[in-house]
């Protein structure tokens, strides 16, 4: 688990550089919240709290709902997220190894259905604003004033993927779209960095042997494959595949979120389908679904499946047919 | 050599066979006492005999074979019969056993033995029974009986390979390595025995390729002999690549049925200490007396390989490696992923002893709390049988040891590789044998209510039947009785019309 934060420290770095202090605060307060909720229930469940504090399972769990939240949050969003995804997606199913769904996944959609007007608040990337907003300032609004402060509209915006969504539906073509200063050609300003950094660490964890390749490299190609047919068929309303592989949390998703083995298949072949589920599912959300960001969603529905996968590919055993 | 590759198994648990790989074969004294366990192969325990006080000599049969599946037992040296009752065997359970200790006399006298001039004169049913008389078992650790597996008169298939495995796969153990260094010529030697018996046309001895000094050597021995149906060949050093089904997967890509046996593909494979055993008993006429042992570990303070009488207690053997050290932790059989801890240093070496590993604690012992399962699957990554351990241990934990066998938990060769790789440090080989063991309890107790039910079944039916005839019989025994009084009546009413016209004819007249 270790390795995990470590990979996680490029793409937390950058996403601190490019959208600010918000970032910052979100990692604290789901860190700090998610440790005092593993012990505490931990202690309710009459658990050894040490050995299963310093595996930092719940330590990872809240470092990745902290980075797929919005920029710039009020403090209780992410505290109360936190304490969805460790006490009733994790301990209520039975702790450590029992929970069929990705807790910080849980918790995400949970937020997203109950606020989403709280969720739907980007900030927009650093090189886009006029001035840059301090540390203080950014406490200030995370602490008292958010939805209260004049400024927010003029530092706020919608993602690459909400606003490619809208304005598709208001029928402009992807050509039209790109222009806009958010996207900065291929994916979005500051997102394509956050992506490649992910990108960067998931690759260490294969490296380092921490993940096999299985799922990440088949749900990227599923919503690779996925978006090339779009894209090939019909340019002008489709974005390109390196815009969805690069925008959104695809590559947090692939590296980080769908390889959580507790709600993975767990053979090599169910791996390899149940990446590409989510990749496609992610896909089938992004351009139909209600939501601009499909792979919290995605990687529910498809955890759902995962008694399945796994029941039908189990490998031949040796000296049967 | 084209080879095969098994699923997983480990590439980097080739360790520990410094200690002892390059100490050549010492002979052990021969101790005060012998002790032979009765039932120290598969099948049915030995018969003694000899009775106390009996005089034996080295060679001298002193248990016989008990049916088909089962082995004799030799005196590994002359002296007296002290003893026969129970005495601690060599289980993982610390059981007792019946067994014949002999108290030796120091003389060593040999029974005479006739060397075998030419072998090839014998047919192979002949060779069956020498091979058998001379008790011979299979010396990997298995130890079934050899006559068995080399016997084809019952068997419809020909066995097209012999496979001699000298993959010596778990860490620590070097007998075989240092049998095939210093006496590669007598297992060659007797690998014509077993191809001449099998009537085979090629034999296969597998090393691994982290002895190259060892290959040499055989390969010399096999250049020297000149027959060209022996070859020798390296195979990757993974354990447990030393696995009867996964050395015959590594060598011809065929693999075991499960539930059958290796001569159902055609394949016979057979242990290279075995092998020299052969070699002993037919060509020099020599039962099965003593056998290679590699004692190691940080316990003892000089490892060794010895030769060995079988029946000499662990302690005298700890003696002649200059005692333990006090790192001592625990003493186990067997090699440290499948061999078992024992109890004390009181209990003999078996024919199927092939190390005893005097182990430190951070050889042996865990002491990492196990965690719950995360799925990983790095168990499944790692099983040679492609099993999925995970799963088996999540139904083995709930006690539901029938939908573990459903996903064949029975096909489990408990080499302990997911237990190494586990990041839980889950003892997932204990949980297996545990369910292995309930499903063997469930049959036996299925297999007695099975008795129970047709015994009820077949009172049932008796009491029925019986019911039916007393009814049958209660029935006939009223229709008679009705029968009777119908007559009655009818004769009586007979009688009462005679009357009546009697009385109507005299009224008449």
């Amino acid at each position: 688990m270790l390795w995990v934060l470590i990979a996680l420290l490029p793409g937390c770095i950058t996403m601190i550089w490019q959208f600010g202090y918000g970032v910052l605060f979100n990692i604290i307060i789901c860190l700090s919240t998610a440790v005092v909720a593993e012990a505490w229930m931990l202690k309710l469940r009459g658990r050894n709290i040490k050995p299963f504090i310093s595996d930092l399972s719940a330590v990872v769990t809240a470092l990745l709902l902290a980075l797929a939240l919005p920029t710039i949050a009020p403090w209780w969003l992410p505290f109360v997220g936190t304490l969805i995804a460790i006490v009733i997606a994790k301990h209520l199913y039975g702790g450590l190894g029992y929970n069929p769904f990705n807790p910080a996944m849980v918790a995400f959609a949970v937020l997203m259905v109950s606020f989403p007007k709280n969720m739907t608040v980007w900030v927009l990337p650093s090189s886009l604003l006029a001035n840059d907003i301090g540390l203080a300032e950014t406490a200030q609004l995370v602490f008292s004033s958010l939805s209260s402060s004049p400024i927010i509209d003029s530092i706020t915006a919608a993602t690459p993927l909400d606003e490619m969504k809208t304005r598709l539906n208001l029928s402009q073509t992807t050509d039209e779209i790109r222009h806009a200063a958010i996207f900065s050609n291929i994916a979005g300003e500051g997102w394509q960095w956050v992506s490649l950094a992910y990108l960067a660490g998931g690759c260490l964890l294969i490296g380092k042997k921490v993940i096999s390749w299985h799922i990440p490299v088949s749900l990227l190609a599923g919503l690779f494959i996925a978006s090339s047919i779009a894209y090939l068929v019909e340019p002008s309303i489709s974005p390109s595949p390196l815009f969805h592989l690069l925008s959104g949390g695809a590559m947090l998703g692939a590296f980080f979120i769908a390889t959580d083995p507790v709600t993975a298949a767990t053979t090599l072949k169910g791996r390899i389908i149940y990446g590409l589920l989510i990749g496609l599912m992610s896909y089938i959300i992004r351009t139909w679904g209600g939501y601009p960001e499909g792979i919290a969603f995605a990687v529910l529905l498809i955890n759902m499946t995962v008694p399945m996968i796994d029941q039908y590919t189990r490998p031949r055993v040796y000296g049967h047919k | 050599m084209k080879l095969w590759r098994f699923n997983g198994g480990l590439p980097s648990l080739a360790e520990h066979k410094n200690e002892s790989v390059h100490l050549p074969i010492e002979t052990a004294p021969v101790p005060a006492q012998l002790i032979y366990p009765l039932l120290q192969h598969i099948g049915n325990p030995a018969v003694p005999l000899v009775k106390v006080g009996d005089k034996v000599l080295r060679g001298q049969k002193i248990a016989d074979a008990q049916g088909l599946i089962s082995s004799p037992i030799h005196a590994g040296s002359s002296g007296t019969v002290s003893n026969i009752g129970e005495h601690l065997i060599p289980h993982p359970s610390g059981f007792s056993a019946p067994s014949i200790t002999i108290t030796t006399d120091g003389e060593d006298q040999q029974l005479e033995h006739t060397p075998c001039a030419d072998f090839r004169q014998l047919s192979a049913i002949e060779l069956v029974a020498i091979i058998r008389e001379a008790g011979l078992v299979g010396l990997g650790g298995a130890a079934f009986p050899t006559a068995i597996k080399l016997d084809q008169q019952h068997k419809t298939k020909p066995i097209e390979t012999l496979i001699l495995n000298g993959a010596e796969c778990e860490p620590y153990i070097s007998c075989d390595d240092r049998l095939l260094k210093e006496r590669a010529i007598s297992v060659i030697k007797g690998v014509e025995v077993l191809l001449h018996m099998l009537a085979c046309k090629q034999a296969i001895l597998a090393i691994e390729d982290n002895a190259p000094d060892t290959f040499s050597s055989v390969q010399a021995a096999i250049d020297a002999n000149g027959n060209p149906q022996i070859k020798v060949v390296k195979i990757p050093t993974i354990y447990p690549t030393g696995s009867e089904k996964q050395l015959i997967k590594t060598l011809t890509g065929k693999e075991v049925a499960s539930g059958e046996i290796p001569a159902d593909i055609g394949v016979v494979s057979i242990n290279v200490g075995t092998v020299y055993a052969v070699q002993q008993a037919v060509i020099e006429g020599k039962p099965l007396t003593s056998r290679i042992v590699t004692i190691t570990g940080e316990g003892v303070n000089t490892p060794h390989n010895l030769e060995v009488r079988v029946g000499s207690r662990i302690n005298t053997l700890i003696e002649v490696c200059n005692g333990y050290t006090n790192k001592a932790e625990r003493l186990i059989m067997g090699g440290p992923m499948m061999g078992f801890a024992l109890l004390n240093d009181e209990i003999p070496v078996v024919k199927a002893t092939n190390c005893i590993l005097v182990a430190s604690k951070n050889e042996a012992v865990t002491d990492k709390q196990a965690m719950p399962c995360i799925r990983c699957g790095a168990c499944a990554s790692a099983c040679p049988v492609s099993l999925l351990p995970q799963q088996l241990y999540w139904h083995s934990r709930a006690d539901q040891a029938e939908k573990a066998a459903k996903l064949n938990l029975l096909d489990c060769i408990e080499c302990g590789c997911c237990d190494v790789v586990c990041p839980s440090h889950i003892p997932l080989v204990q949980h297996f044998r545990h369910a292995k063991s309930a499903l063997k309890a469930d049959k036996h107790q299925k297999h007695l209510a099975d008795i129970a039910r047709e015994r009820f079944e077949a009172r049932e039916q008796r009491l029925a039947l019986e019911k039916a005839e007393r009814a049958e019989k209660s029935r006939k025994k009223k229709a008679a009785l009705k029968a009777r009084a119908a007559k009655k009546e009818i004769e009586a009413a007979a009688s009462r019309a005679k009357e009546k016209q009697q009385a109507t004819s005299n009224d008449e007249s």
